[in-house]
């Protein structure tokens, strides 16, 4: 904790000389002891070596070895986790594991180095749990794919890598495993590369996340200069936390402009608007890898890293206020596109754009605890609804349009079953998991005066029961439009792919009972569980009355339960409907259709403007500006070449003679 | 005596391989590429010894050349340039490796001439007189020049010439600037060349100015910095693979170090002065290089604007004044020489296959040559500069202190590696995904041993530098702190300090 521009003697000389002062390290972390544990590496480390291990199967042709070691790491890591967070609980405090020094320049210092708190703990439960059982849902899922070792590398590579991401003691040792998931995210999306469009959604993935890299980076920066100024020269996050008072009196608007800066680096990686586009694009990835990265893990760091920062994030009033109409306007935004598509998991990707967008619209209004509640629990329905989609098109040879399905039920009763729960889980229907996570949202936002963002919150809540309850309907009820190839084919899918699909089933029902509403039985655990980790608003909560509470509530589920009515109507009971209500509003549904047209217009405004500033750059600028005069010059060189060439005589001694003047007048020059 | 055993033993090796016969031509290669083993070895040496806690020159050597005109043979090394002389005896042997299968024609001379032009760029490295250094400077441009004129590709006649008219431009007016510097020291009291005793010479402010332009001229030029880059991509299309990679890896990097030991140090006030027009044309370098990457339709030309957008990246480091960026800077100017170099291995690979490196007659590689695919895939993720490989080291701490220094240019710089990702992943799935469009990469063969002996040392480096990049900062840093100081005492203090201490948001 002890800054390191003590060591540093030309920075201390510097600063001293702009009149810096040099504060004593401030020691507002203090109530945290850090166990040092060495444990904590491994819980990384172990998928880590299962990646390189399925690359060298992959190499070797070796695809069944990979199929254990990929989930069998996993599994390690889980337990691993386990026996860390008991320990971590044991010891009353955090675990630190500080591996290496890995760069320091001063007054840079930066350690290799990973810390378990409860609010990481959570995560790697999450991560390594639901890790493990998209990786047994894969042995089933890509058997038979001659690929599946590097598959199962990339998969290991990227559970490895949202475990730094999630343990790294510091913002740069966060920043390795944020850039590592959105390396293996482009990988995967475009796993198979041999179609173009896979390769250019991984492109367009990586790119639209660096976006929101480079903003964080400069975050960092500005932070990390700030904190040297204040004598903190640190990134660490409890050192960052530690400061954020005295960062806020010393500067306001630094704190504002670091947490928008995080807060664009969070709209990359987390989907929000406007760095949202790749996500639905992602799709073209292997299922269980949407699951994995684009619905349980890899989307929800950036609402992770706002909550790490939350101390931080307190003392901006705008910033907050930004995050959380962002928030909102993500989660209506991308649910009303998800009412009218017909492609399975296009409907699930803007879902979870949609409950990305839920769990930023709780961390702006104050309520981290239940950005983290509802992160959980939509890890847990979200995996199991994209895998039900994968058991679907594994059993439809890889259809995704709804209209196409119908009836499936009778065929796959197990996978209509757990979407069925899913489907209920994210509804927000009472006693299942996303019941309590996003009530507690939309609480929250009313409890904090934020009428208006409730009042949107709501608004996306009816869309989602309706848009997944018109999804559930199409796929598995009512009369069969499969045709007559793929229905015959129809099947259940194998064990190793239902077995997930029961356990998420489960945890979709359970999950939520960690954080029931304050004074029902237990109450919301998961928020004291937390508490430690996490700021809390500096005016503190808003708390609403009983009566206020239980109110809010039977306006939400009535919402929820209405939606889900108008969607059994409109797609079961009078199938005409939905074309007759599309027709009256042709206009607004081509625009839901066309997704706002946001691809296009990136592509009007950015993309192409730059690729033909590019070719005007090389074209004209280079080819004619700059070696227009340098070829320019070389011809008048000829040309004076031509006049002086007459000069070379052939003669030695006019040679020696002009060598001998040069020479002479060298010596002058030199020796006056 | 190390250090002239390390410039001469290329030299002396040189003279071996010429005596051989030029028949068979196994022999000269295998003799080449021995001998530049010796270089390599006697550097590791030099590592093993370098007291990584001093900032000052070490193993210094000091003889009589000129004495009448004070100038003298004095070489040393100091933590900036170790590294760069690493990387050249490093990259050497591999280049030579390399060219078992790219050269077939006069082989023996050009194992000759990069052993040549491996001692000149050593020369330069620890040159600590300013005679000498112009010396090896100049040498260096012949073994360049035939190795282009000579092995190069169909356009070679203009490249060649390009290349010397460019740089000899530069490098004509810094020989007046050298001259009349020593004119200037020889006034002041003793006549010397020794580039650390010119630090101390007396100079009028406009006299700094003109030197300053001078040298840095030719420094631009060799970097090379917009507008000043466009013989690079000729030079580098041209060049015979083990020519860009050499040119690539060390040869540029010598400008930015002239930059480092000669134009700063030597006349800092105007350098100081200069802070906004370089990190400007830094910064526009970094963006303007990036965009014309992107739409190049051969790879190795994109790779050459590649370097100019790196490059920009160094001399931001540079100009940030400062203990992150200038340390990042010299550990990015090794960065690029591994990376880069690794790249222009890698097209050369594929053109030795194809002969052909426009990037539309490939696509759907991955499918018929995985192992040269995964490798390129990390050269490419070390040029964005991805976390765990060397790129990102460098990157983030130049433009941790180009922040520090000059905020705006830090943030402008750090869209650069968004730019960067653009056009490497274009490539990227231009090349390797999809499904193959043309028959005649149907049947490539995957890389040989040799060639995996070739590229795997560099991709070691990479994920090294990248992971623990510890040992490098470490033999970096004291020397930065004493150049820091040796500047801060020179350049008017109030200015520097307020550009090392700004704050914001009060």
């Amino acid at each position: 904790m002890g800054p390191a521009v003590g060591r540093d003697a030309p920075h201390r000389y510097l600063a001293s000389r702009a009149g810096i002062r040099h504060c004593a390290p401030v020691m507002h972390g203090a109530e945290v002891t850090d166990t040092s544990s060495s444990i904590l590496r491994l819980i990384p480390l172990l998928p880590l070596l299962g990646s390189v291990a399925c690359i060298a199967c992959s190499a070797a042709g070796n695809r069944s070895v990979a199929r254990m070691i990929a989930p069998g790491t996993v599994l390690a890591a889980f337990a691993a986790s386990l026996v860390a967070v008991l320990s971590m609980l044991g010891s009353d405090g955090a675990l630190l594991d500080r591996v290496y020094s890995w760069i320091a320049i001063s007054p840079v210092s930066l350690d290799m180095a990973f810390r378990l708190d409860r609010l990481s703990s959570v995560l790697i439960l999450i991560i390594t749990g639901v890790g493990f059982l998209i990786h047994l849902y894969s042995v089933g899922y890509m058997h038979d794919d001659e690929d599946e070792a590097r598959y199962f590398a990339y998969l290991n590579l990227f559970t490895a890598s949202m475990l730094i991401l999630v343990l790294g003691d510091s913002l740069p040792v966060l920043f390795i495993g944020w850039e590592g998931v959105g390396l293996c995210s482009y990988l995967l999306i475009g796993f198979w590369y041999k179609d173009l469009a896979n390769a250019d959604a991984g492109q367009k993935a990586f790119i639209a996340n660096r976006v929101g890299d480079a903003a964080f980076l400069i975050g960092m920066f500005l932070l990390f200069w700030n904190l040297v100024d204040l004598g903190q020269a640190s990134l660490r996050f409890t050192d960052i936390n530690a400061m954020a008072t005295t960062l806020h009196d010393h500067a306001p608007g630094v704190v504002t402009a670091v947490c928008l800066l995080f807060l664009i680096g969070a709209t990359g990686k987390s989907a929000q608007i406007p760095l949202y586009v790749w996500l639905p694009d992602a799709m073209a990835g292997p299922t269980p890898v949407s699951a994995l990265i684009h619905a349980a893990t890899m989307v929800t760091a950036g609402v992770y890293m706002m909550c790490r920062l939350s101390p931080l994030y307190v003392h901006s009033e705008t910033a907050m206020g930004i995050v959380a109409v962002i928030g909102a306007a993500t989660a209506l935004f991308a649910a009303s596109i998800a009412l009218v598509q017909r492609d399975l998991k296009k409907i699930l990707a803007y879902s979870t754009v949609s409950q990305l967008g839920y769990m930023v619209l709780a961390v702006g209004v104050g309520a981290f605890s239940a950005a983290v509640f509802h992160l959980m629990t939509h890890a847990f329905f979200k995996a199991l609804l994209f895998l039900c989609a994968g058991s679907v098109m594994h059993a439809m040879h890889g259809e995704l349009d709804v209209y196409k399905m119908g009836g499936l039920r009778k065929q796959m009763p197990i996978t209509a079953a757990t979407f069925l729960i899913g489907a209920l889980a994210i509804a927000g229907v009472p006693i299942l998991a996303g019941f309590f996570s996003k009530d507690l949202i939309l609480e929250s936002a009313f409890a904090g005066g934020h009428y208006a963002l409730w009042i949107v919150g709501l608004g996306a809540a009816a869309m989602t029961a309706f848009y997944i309850f018109r999804a559930y309907f199409l796929a598995f009820e009512g009369e069969s439009r499969v045709d007559a190839d793929r229905a015959a084919h129809l099947h259940e899918s194998p064990p190793s792919m239902t077995i997930p699909l029961v356990v998420l089933a489960g945890l979709s029902i359970v999950g939520g009972w960690v954080g029931l509403p304050h004074g029902v039985l237990w109450g919301n655990q998961l928020d004291h569980y937390l508490a430690p980790a996490l700021a809390v608003l500096p005016h503190g909560s808003h708390h609403l009355s009983g009566v206020v509470v239980v109110l809010l509530t039977v306006v939400t589920t009535a919402i929820a339960l209405a939606s889900v009515y108008l969607a059994y109507w409109m797609y079961l009971v009078s199938p005409g409907k939905a074309d007759e209500v599309q027709e009256r509003v042709g206009g607004l549904y081509g625009l839901l259709w066309n997704k706002y047209y946001v691809d296009e217009i990136y592509d009007g405004l950015i993309l192409t403007p730059y690729m033909k500033l590019s070719q005007m750059f090389w074209q004209v600028l280079d080819a004619r500006g700059v070696d227009g005069a340098v070829n320019g010059i070389a011809r008048l060189t000829g040309a004076v070449g031509e006049r002086v060439r007459r000069l070379q005589t052939g003669n030695v001694q006019s040679y020696a003679l002009v060598m001998l003047i040069g020479a002479a007048c060298l010596m002058l020059v030199l020796f006056k | 005596m190390l250090l002239s055993a390390i410039v001469f033993a290329p030299l002396i090796a040189a003279v071996f391989v010429a005596a051989l016969p030029s028949e068979p031509v196994a022999v000269a290669r295998r003799a080449a590429f021995v001998f530049s083993l010796v270089p390599l070895l006697l550097s590791a040496v030099l590592l093993a010894a370098f007291d990584a806690n001093v900032g000052t020159m070490q193993f210094t050597e000091h003889a009589s050349w000129i004495p009448s005109m004070g100038v003298s043979y004095s070489v040393g090394v100091d933590g900036f340039s170790l590294w760069l002389i690493m990387l050249t005896t490093f990259l050497t042997p591999i280049v030579l490796l390399a060219a078992w299968g790219d050269v077939h024609s006069k082989v023996k001379s050009y194992m000759c001439l990069m052993l040549l032009l491996e001692g000149c760029m050593l020369g330069c490295l620890v040159a600590l007189d300013l005679v000498l250094f112009f010396v090896w400077w100049e040498l260096m441009l012949f073994p360049m020049f035939f190795l282009i004129g000579i092995w190069g590709g169909p356009n070679r006649r203009y490249a060649t010439l390009k290349f010397v008219l460019f740089t000899m431009s530069g490098s004509a007016l810094m020989l007046v600037a050298i001259l009349y510097l020593g004119l200037r020291q020889a006034d002041a009291g003793e006549a010397t060349f020794e580039i650390l005793r010119l630090y101390e010479t007396p100079l009028t402010a406009s006299e700094q100015t003109w030197l300053f332009a001078a040298f840095a001229l030719a420094f631009l030029i060799k970097v090379p910095v917009i507008p000043l880059h466009t013989w690079l991509p000729d030079a580098h299309t041209e060049a015979p693979t083990g020519g860009s990679v050499i040119l690539a890896g060390v040869l540029l990097k010598l400008g930015t170090y002239g930059f480092l030991r000669l134009a700063i140090p030597l006349f800092p006030a105007v350098a100081y002065q200069s802070l906004i027009l370089m990190a400007g044309l830094a910064v526009g370098g970094i963006i303007y290089g990036a965009m014309v990457a992107l739409v190049q339709p051969d790879m190795k030309r994109l790779v050459a604007y590649s370097s100019v957008s790196h490059l920009g990246f160094v001399m931001l480091g540079l100009y940030a004044f400062n203990n992150a960026g200038v340390s990042g800077s010299v550990l990015q100017m090794v960065n690029h020489g591994l990376s880069t170099g690794a790249l222009f291995l890698l097209v050369g690979f594929i053109y030795e296959r194809r002969h052909t490196r426009l990037i539309s007659e490939y696509g759907g590689l991955w499918s018929v040559v995985p192992v040269f695919a995964s490798l390129f895939l990390i050269v490419t993720l070390s040029s964005i500069g991805l976390p765990g490989t060397n790129g990102f080291v460098g990157e983030f701490l130049i433009l941790m202190g180009a922040f520090r220094a000059w905020p705006i240019a830090g943030a402008l710089a750090t869209l650069g590696v968004v730019l960067g990702a653009v056009y490497m992943l274009r490539l990227y799935k231009r090349v390797f995904f999809g499904e193959v469009t043309n028959d005649a990469n149907l049947g490539l063969s995957d890389l040989s041993r040799r060639e995996l002996a070739v590229i795997v040392p560099l991709v070691v480096m990479i994920l090294w530098i990248g992971l623990y990049p510890r040992p490098f900062l470490r033999r970096i840093e004291p020397t930065t702190q004493v150049y820091l100081e040796q500047l801060e005492r020179r350049i008017e203090p109030s200015a520097f300090a307020a550009r090392n201490t700004s704050t914001y948001g009060r």
